[in-house]
């Protein structure tokens, strides 16, 4: 069963206009107004399973752990209006100057995070107020750095057009230019800190700096006559060290200290009185626009390989849904790393029909076909690309899925009856604008009883008016009325026993993949029948 | 400091690649027998030689700057000799001193110094070698030299390096400045030149007195000692690693100046062997890259009459616009080693040595390529005719117009029809992309047909057979025939006894006419 959110905000306007005067960046996941993560129902992971979407999730959110990007995957757009609002902001992070924004973005407020845990895990407070001054700078350096590229890269989506006003305005505001200015200034007289050190057997004398030649200058214009004129010399690498100061680098310290003690006195003041710096609604939006980074990221090994996404028409009640050249996003990321090939599928209805009914033989893809076509709408309503070149779709209020699993012989009785509590429970509370993924139904029982249940649960689904797809083995099923579309997993017309993995609109076919297995394993009338002679 | 031995001031330091396969060049034309002569057992030597015979020019004018600076070595042996050995002992010392494993400044700094000090002895004598040869030399190339050692390495400037080797020796303590880095640590340490010794500040600083911000790290203090000299390596890592590269800059000068007088006296001896066997040298004219012209007087094969320790037989050709030439003729009359003496000729010159001949003139090449025939592949992995295409196919692929290329009885590993088809398939190629090609063949259907041809840039010759049987080793002018008289060789395996003569009623008497009417040029060709 699917998320059905909360859903008690309409949508107002268009472009979650400013109330007051107020910047109105309500965030690029939520058109309205921002909401907190949901705890994703148990149900909604399951659809998650089903659909096969789980390894994908999993794959993208590796490396970005630290925005805990599950929940936002349980945060279902509201609306049409709302998945558009996403559609546009996904649109422009496609493109490379808006990418490149954000992704120095999202870098340098991870180098912020690095400095400020550093910082905590200091001992010595000077240290400690040293890299809390450092993430201060690096934070007006990053959300300045953002303000201005992202202004420049122009953004067309609504939600990204609100964020340069919203940072506009920010920037401009006392707040952040008196923390910056304070920030940068304080940094910019502990850089200029210089000191002379004398070493001698065991002793270390600290002086006030002193001018004179250094001696690598010295020595490079000594032996500079020995260069060849194309000779470019390595750069100068230092070891990282460990962050922490030892004793003697502390008393050091603290002898300089004694040299500008009104300096350090400001240092040791700085965390204090700016102990947070960040502005929660950039740290919102630096988690939630991974969301988008993630899923791009994953489609780019597919794109190269040849596949391709398009952003689908939501609508909220669609003449019809369609998509061409869609598949299996799981099996093709898998399919892609391993160099297999990937087989694309079409699917159509229109007027009356709602549901489509897949046969065909063992194997063939009518799972996977099963999984897109539920792909299609769960990617879809999040306002992410699909897997597909042109596509329409509805906005779902929920995704059911029921997949069966033959692979746990248990009691068949308390299968069935399992199964049937389940139909239940999803054609007790689907609506028209419901999805039902439904895969080899009542598999536990007599041909007779399961075309006969079949029958009912189809019949019970249409009169609702709910669109899906069921996946049988009975091809009886696929004729009970115009509202039910066979589709049938195809076979190599030259060799009946090499599945295409395509799946197409046409009759159910009856027998003739199995008698043409047969006849490869020399089972046929023509070869069982008795010889003449006999 | 530049050594501009072997390319004048402002040439190009990494010239195009003569021969894209030197094993197999090397291999062919038996290079090896030359490279042993000119280094007398000196690796260093063999090595700048093979290199800059793999490295020819292909610009008239820096083959006329080095055969300057050549004819300079030739005449001071002496002085040559004793230049070389100076560079080679400095450069020898520095191997033999230990570079350290790990990173540390303060080991890199004194073995710099150490090496630097050696350095600086043999720059010395370089001056004061310079001083007393210079008046003997000609060539740009050795002036240049003796002048930037004269004017570059004068004795202050050797005194004020020495000076700066003493003060990194740190006799009186190490002064260096920091400034605050990332943590507040200290960072950007830097060696500073210390403050002349005198009373006040600074012994006060040397911690004569108990000061305020002075630290003693406690004898006992372990962490507080290893950090004592991290400070210092950082303080003199900068150094460290200015002072590592001047090593290997003055080391480079040297390297250079051992590589290019090694391989001049590698020239010297190769010609001293020559002379010894009385064989002629000259040194050639080079012509430039485009119009094809060979006027050649004397040529032979200068490993073959290292190896004989007696001249061996000389060739001479005349061609202008000749692009194909057909080699026919007698086996083992001569063929290879002619091939041989044109691809070695063709190397020496670019490299700017002398030439084995006694006139040369001949326009460059871009790059020179050779295909003799080769044992069999001992693993079996590929028949002999694949791994013919095979090397065909590489020398293919690195063609360019202009490219020499040697072919040796190409070919051969498969029938004479088929192999006369991918002949005319890759001669025909290949002249058409602009090479140069010497093919010695016993494919006649193949030479037969250029010869019908009637090519205007094709030349015929053939390995020189009298009409007794006897073969001169002279290539001379004449078409392709259809026997390469391999009865003869049989003859002289199986019947030593009865000396080759001519029947007048045999087979061979109308071949003996042939062979002939084909040294006369007129080019009757047979049935």
């Amino acid at each position: 069963m699917s998320a059905t959110p909360g859903g008690s905000v309409r949508s107002v306007g268009r472009g979650g206009s400013p109330l007051g005067g107020a910047v109105g960046f309500t965030g690029v996941l939520d058109e309205t107004e921002a909401t907190p993560d949901v705890a994703a129902p148990a149900a909604a992971t399951e659809c998650f399973r089903d659909l096969g979407l789980e390894p994908v999730v999993q794959r993208l959110t590796v490396g970005r752990e630290e925005y805990d990007l599950l929940p936002l995957f349980a945060r279902i757009p509201p609306c049409a209006s709302a998945v558009a609002y996403r559609q546009e902001i996904c649109r422009d992070l496609e493109r490379v100057e808006v990418r490149r924004a954000v992704d120095a973005f999202a870098q340098g407020m991870r180098a912020v995070r690095e400095q400020l845990l550093r910082s905590q895990k200091l001992r010595n407070l000077r240290q400690a107020a040293s890299w809390h001054l450092e993430a201060a700078g690096a934070y007006a350096a990053t959300v300045t750095a953002l303000a201005a590229d992202l202004e420049r890269a122009d953004p067309r989506s609504r939600g990204l057009r609100a964020l340069v006003d919203y940072l506009r305005n920010h920037l401009a505001g006392t707040g952040f230019r008196e923390f910056a200015r304070e920030t940068s200034s304080l940094r910019h007289d502990l850089n200029e800190v210089t000191y002379s050190l004398f070493v001698r057997g065991s002793r270390i004398t600290v002086a006030p700096f002193r001018r004179a030649t250094e001696v690598r200058t010295y020595a490079a214009q000594l032996f500079d006559r020995f260069r060849s004129g194309d000779v470019t010399d390595p750069p100068v690498h230092y070891r990282e060290r460990d962050p922490e100061m030892n004793h003697i680098e502390a008393q050091i310290l603290e002898i300089v200290v004694r040299f500008q003690p009104e300096l350090f006195a400001r240092l040791s003041r700085y965390p204090h009185e700016r102990p947070e710096f960040r502005d929660p609604v950039l740290v919102r939006f630096d988690r939630e626009v991974e969301f988008y980074l993630a899923y791009l990221d994953l489609l780019v090994s597919l794109r190269a390989a040849g596949l391709e996404f398009c952003y689908p028409e939501v609508q909220d009640s669609p003449p019809e849904i369609y998509a061409e050249h869609t598949f299996d996003v799981a099996l093709a990321d898998r399919q892609v790393r391993e160099r297999g090939t990937v087989v694309v599928n079409d699917f159509r209805l229109t007027g009356p029909e709602r549901l489509f009914v897949v046969t065909g033989p063992n194997r063939g893809g009518k799972t996977t076909f099963a999984r897109a076509f539920g792909q299609v709408h769960a990617l879809g309503r999040l306002g992410l690309p699909v897997p597909g070149a042109r596509t329409q779709i509805p906005w779902c209020d929920a995704i059911y899925t029921h997949f069966g699993r033959e692979e746990h012989p248990e009691d068949l009785r308390g299968r069935l009856h399992d199964e049937l509590d389940r139909f239940h429970e999803i054609l007790a509370r689907a609506t028209e604008r419901s999805l039902l993924v439904v895969n080899e139904g009542f598999a536990s029982t007599t041909v007779s009883d399961g075309l006969l249940l079949g029958r009912r649960i189809l019949d019970r689904a249409l009169a609702k008016g709910t669109r899906g797809v069921y996946v049988t083995f009975l091809d009886e099923l696929s004729t009970i009325g115009p509202s039910v579309v066979s589709m049938v997993a195809t076979v190599s017309p030259a060799d009946p026993t090499v599945r295409t993995y395509r799946v197409v609109r046409q009759p159910a076919e009856g027998r003739a993949y199995a008698v043409a297995l047969a006849e490869k394993y020399g089972i046929s009338y023509e070869r069982l029948r008795p010889s003449r002679s006999g | 400091m530049r050594v501009q031995l072997l390319y004048p001031e402002g040439a190009p330091v990494t010239p195009s690649m003569l021969v894209p396969f030197p094993e197999t060049l090397g291999a062919d034309l038996d290079l090896e027998t030359l490279l042993g002569v000119m280094a007398r057992d000196d690796a260093a030597i063999h090595d700048v030689a093979s290199e800059t015979l793999r490295r020819g020019c292909t610009d008239p004018d820096i083959i006329l700057y080095r055969q300057r600076v050549l004819r300079d070595a030739l005449a001071n042996g002496t002085a040559i000799r004793e230049l070389y050995s100076l560079a080679s002992a400095a450069i020898r010392a520095e191997h033999r001193e230990w570079v350290p494993l790990s990173r540390s400044p303060q080991l890199s700094v004194s073995r710099s110094i150490r090496v630097l000090d050696g350095f600086l002895g043999t720059l010395g004598t370089l001056r004061s070698l310079a001083e007393r040869y210079a008046s003997e030399f000609r060539s740009e190339g050795f002036q240049h030299l003796f002048a930037m050692t004269r004017d570059q390495l004068e004795e202050p400037y050797l005194q004020r390096l020495r000076g700066l080797l003493a003060q990194l020796r740190f006799p009186r303590g190490v002064w260096m400045s920091a400034s605050l880095g990332p943590g507040l640590r200290g960072s950007g340490h830097s060696l500073r030149e210390p403050p002349l010794p005198r009373k006040g500040w600074t012994s006060r600083l040397l911690g004569r007195r108990r000061s305020p911000d002075t630290i003693v790290v406690a004898e006992r203090d372990e962490s507080g000692h290893r950090f004592l000299s991290e400070l210092i390596d950082r303080g003199i890592d900068p150094v460290a690693q200015v002072l590592a590269q001047s090593v290997d800059h003055v080391s480079d000068f040297l390297t250079s100046l051992q590589r290019e007088l090694g391989f001049l006296l590698g020239a010297i001896h190769l010609s001293e062997e020559l002379a010894r066997r009385r064989a002629p040298t000259c040194f050639p004219v080079p012509g430039p890259l485009g119009p094809l012209h060979r006027s050649i007087r004397g040529l032979y094969d200068p490993s073959l009459a290292l190896q004989l320790e007696r001249p061996a037989v000389p060739n001479s050709l005349e061609a202008s616009e000749s692009r194909l030439f057909l080699i026919t003729g007698a086996n083992q009359g001569g063929k290879t080693t002619f091939l041989r003496s044109v691809g070695l000729a063709q190397l020496l010159m670019q490299a700017g040595l002398f030439v084995p001949a006694e006139r040369f003139a001949a326009n460059l090449v871009p790059s020179l390529f050779s295909h003799f025939p080769r044992a069999e592949d001992p693993s079996l992995r590929r028949g002999k005719l694949e791994e013919e295409l095979l090397r065909l196919g590489a020398i293919a692929r690195a063609l360019r117009p202009g490219s020499l290329v040697l072919l040796n009885e190409s070919l051969a590993s498969t029938n004479e029809r088929e192999g006369s088809e991918i002949a005319r398939q890759i001669t025909r190629a290949w002249l058409e992309v602009g090479a140069e090609v010497f093919f010695v063949t016993f494919l006649y259907d193949f030479a037969e047909g250029v010869a019908r041809e009637g090519r205007a840039d094709a030349r015929f010759l053939r390995a020189e057979r009298l009409p007794n049987g006897a073969r001169t080793f002279r290539v001379v002018e004449g078409r392709p025939l259809s026997t390469a008289f391999g009865d003869d060789v049989y003859r002289e395996v199986f019947e030593v006894k009865a000396p080759v003569h001519l029947h007048p009623c045999s087979g061979r008497d109308s071949e003996g006419a042939e062979d002939r009417s084909g040294t006369d040029s007129r080019g009757t060709s047979p049935d």
